[in-house]
C-alpha cells in the first residue's frame, strides 16, 4: 500500500492496473520538479548569459567560471551539496524544492550557452544600427536582440526540458517521491520490480514523445525573423 | 585649419591589430557640405564613418564634431577618453545609413522609424508616428508603413533605413556604401532619394560610394583616400577630370573605364 492505495497481486495485469494511480502520483511530482527546475534554469541561464556577455572581465569571468563549474560537476554532487550544506547556513528547504533548485542550477549553465549562441546569431549590424540610433543598451537587448534570438533559443530550450525531465529520478536519493522512487517503493514492498519499473519506462517514453512533439510544433510556429513588433 | 568645419579629424590613427587603417589622418567637412569619399578597398573609407558613428574607437589623434571632441571629453583643461554618456550626446549629431540596411526585421517599417524617436528623443507615439509618415513620404514609401522589411525590395529597404536615420533629425548624415548591396536596377531609386536630400536640405553629408557619376552630381568635394590618408581632394569637376596624383588617375581609370 502506498498513498492509501492497495495493489492487487492476483495477476500481472491487475497488478499493473492497481499501481498505475500510484505511479501517476509520482509522475505528477516528476512533472512539477521538471517545470520548477526548467523555470529556474531559464531565468538563471539568461542572467548567466547576460553576465558572461558583460564587457567588464570582473563580471564576465566569474560568470564563465561558474558555468564551467556547474557543467563539469555531477548533478548528484550538486544536489547533495545543496541538501546537506544549505541547512548548515540556516536555509531549510523541503527536499522537493532543494531537488528542483539543484536541477535548475545545473541546467542554467547549459541554458546560458543556448542563450549565448542565440544572441550571438543575431547579426552584428543590428546592434550597430541600434547604437547609431542611440538606443540604450538595455532597450537594444530587450527590443532588438532578444526578440530576434528567441525563435532560435526556444527549440533548444525545449530539448533541455526533456533532459531535465529525464534527470528528475536523481532527486529520489534525497527521498523526493517522484515516479522512479514510487516504483522502487512498490517493488520493495511487493517484491515485483519488473512491472512497476517497466511502467516507469513506458510513462517516461510517452512524456518525452509528447514534450518533443510540443517542441517541434513550437519550432514550426515561431516566426523565423523574430517576434513581430508592430 | 578651417574654422567652419563641423567634422574635423586631426592626426587620427586607427589600427586593427597590425594593420594601420587610418594613418595620422587629417580630414574635415564643413557645415552643410556634401563630401564623398572614394578610394580603393581597405583605404579606410568606411572606417571614417564608423568612427564618427562611434562604432569603432580611435587609437590616436582627436576628432571634433560640431565643435566638441568626439572620442574625448575636456576635464580640467585636458582631454580624457569619452564616457558613454558623452558618446550618447555626440551620437545625436549624426545619423547613419549602412550598406546592409540593418533594418530591424521583426519590426514593421513604421516601428523601425518610430522606435528611436519615442525611446531616445522621448517623442509621444503620436508625434513619432507623424514624423515617421512624413519621412516615409519623403522617401516615397507611404503605403508600405505597416509592412515588414522582408516584404520590401532591397531598394525600398534602404529608403526606409534613410527615413529611419532622418527621423532622428541629425545635422550630419553618414552614408556607408548605401547602394553596394543592391541589385543594379534598384540603385537608381536610392540615389534619387539621397540626391533630393542633398538638394533640399541643409544637411551635412558624408558619403562613401563607388557610384562615381552620382558622386560627381551631388558632391561639393571629393576626397580620394589611399592607405589611410586623404591623398587628394577637390571639387568633382577638377578631381575627376584632372587629378593631380598619379595614384588617383590610376584608380579613376580603372573605375571609369573598366577593362
Amino acid at each position: 500500500m502506498l498513498f492509501g492505495i492497495e495493489w492487487n497481486t492476483s495477476n500481472d495485469w491487475l497488478f499493473a492496473a492497481s499501481i498505475l494511480p500510484i505511479l501517476l502520483r509520482g509522475l505528477l511530482v516528476t512533472i512539477q520538479a521538471t517545470v520548477v527546475g526548467f523555470l529556474v534554469a531559464a531565468v538563471l541561464g539568461l542572467v548567466l548569459a547576460a553576465l558572461k556577455a558583460a564587457r567588464s572581465p570582473l563580471i564576465a569571468w566569474p560568470a564563465r567560471a561558474l558555468t564551467e563549474f556547474l557543467r563539469d560537476t555531477p548533478l548528484l554532487v550538486q544536489l547533495f551539496f545543496l541538501y546537506y550544506v544549505l541547512p548548515e547556513y540556516g536555509i531549510l528547504l523541503p527536499a522537493f524544492l532543494t531537488g528542483a533548485l539543484a536541477l535548475g542550477v545545473q541546467y542554467s549553465a547549459y541554458m546560458s550557452e543556448v542563450y549565448r549562441a542565440g544572441l550571438e546569431s543575431v547579426a552584428r549590424g543590428q546592434t550597430e544600427a541600434a547604437r547609431a540610433l542611440d538606443l540604450s543598451p538595455l532597450r537594444t537587448f530587450g527590443v532588438i536582440i532578444l526578440p530576434q534570438a528567441v525563435p532560435r533559443i526556444i527549440p533548444a530550450l525545449g530539448n533541455y526540458l526533456v533532459s531535465i525531465m529525464k534527470d528528475v529520478p536523481v532527486l529520489s536519493v534525497v527521498s523526493v517521491l517522484e515516479m522512479l522512487k514510487v516504483a522502487q517503493i512498490i517493488g520493495d514492498r511487493s517484491f515485483y520490480y519488473v512491472i512497476p519499473l517497466s511502467m516507469v519506462g513506458a510513462l517516461y517514453l510517452v512524456l518525452t514523445l509528447i514534450a518533443s512533439a510540443g517542441v517541434r510544433y513550437l519550432d514550426t510556429r515561431l516566426p523565423k525573423r523574430g517576434l513581430p513588433l508592430k | 585649419m578651417n574654422e567652419q568645419a563641423i567634422i574635423r579629424f586631426e592626426r587620427v590613427v586607427k589600427r586593427f591589430g597590425d594593420v594601420t587603417v587610418l594613418d595620422e589622418l587629417d580630414f574635415h567637412v564643413d557645415k552643410g557640405e556634401k563630401v564623398t569619399i572614394i578610394g580603393p578597398s581597405g583605404s579606410g573609407k568606411s572606417t571614417v564613418l564608423r568612427i564618427l558613428m562611434t562604432l569603432e574607437d580611435i587609437d590616436e589623434g582627436v576628432i571634433h564634431v560640431a565643435g566638441k571632441p568626439l572620442w574625448h571629453e575636456e576635464r580640467n583643461g585636458t582631454l580624457v577618453p569619452a564616457s558613454e554618456a558623452h558618446l550618447r550626446r555626440m551620437r545625436k549629431e549624426m545619423g547613419m545609413v549602412f550598406q546592409q540596411f540593418n533594418l530591424f526585421p521583426h519590426m514593421t517599417v513604421r516601428r523601425n522609424i518610430t522606435e528611436a524617436p519615442v525611446h531616445v528623443l522621448k517623442l509621444s507615439r503620436h508625434e513619432a508616428r507623424q514624423r515617421a509618415d512624413e519621412y516615409l513620404e519623403l522617401v516615397g514609401l507611404s503605403e508600405h508603413a505597416d509592412k515588414f522589411p522582408s516584404q520590401l525590395s532591397g531598394g525600398q529597404q534602404q529608403r526606409v533605413a534613410i527615413a529611419r536615420a532622418l527621423a532622428m533629425r541629425p545635422g550630419i548624415m553618414l552614408f556607408d556604401e548605401p547602394t553596394s548591396a543592391l541589385d543594379p536596377e534598384l540603385v537608381g531609386e536610392v540615389l534619387t532619394v539621397i540626391q533630393r536630400l542633398a538638394q533640399e536640405h541643409d544637411l551635412t553629408m558624408l558619403l562613401v560610394t563607388h557610384e562615381m557619376q552620382f558622386a560627381k552630381q551631388i558632391s561639393d568635394r571629393i576626397c580620394f583616400f589611399d592607405k589611410g590618408r586623404v591623398l587628394e581632394d577637390g571639387p568633382p569637376e577638377q578631381l575627376f577630370t584632372e587629378p593631380r596624383e598619379a595614384r588617383t588617375r590610376e584608380f579613376l581609370n580603372a573605375f571609369l573605364n573598366p577593362a
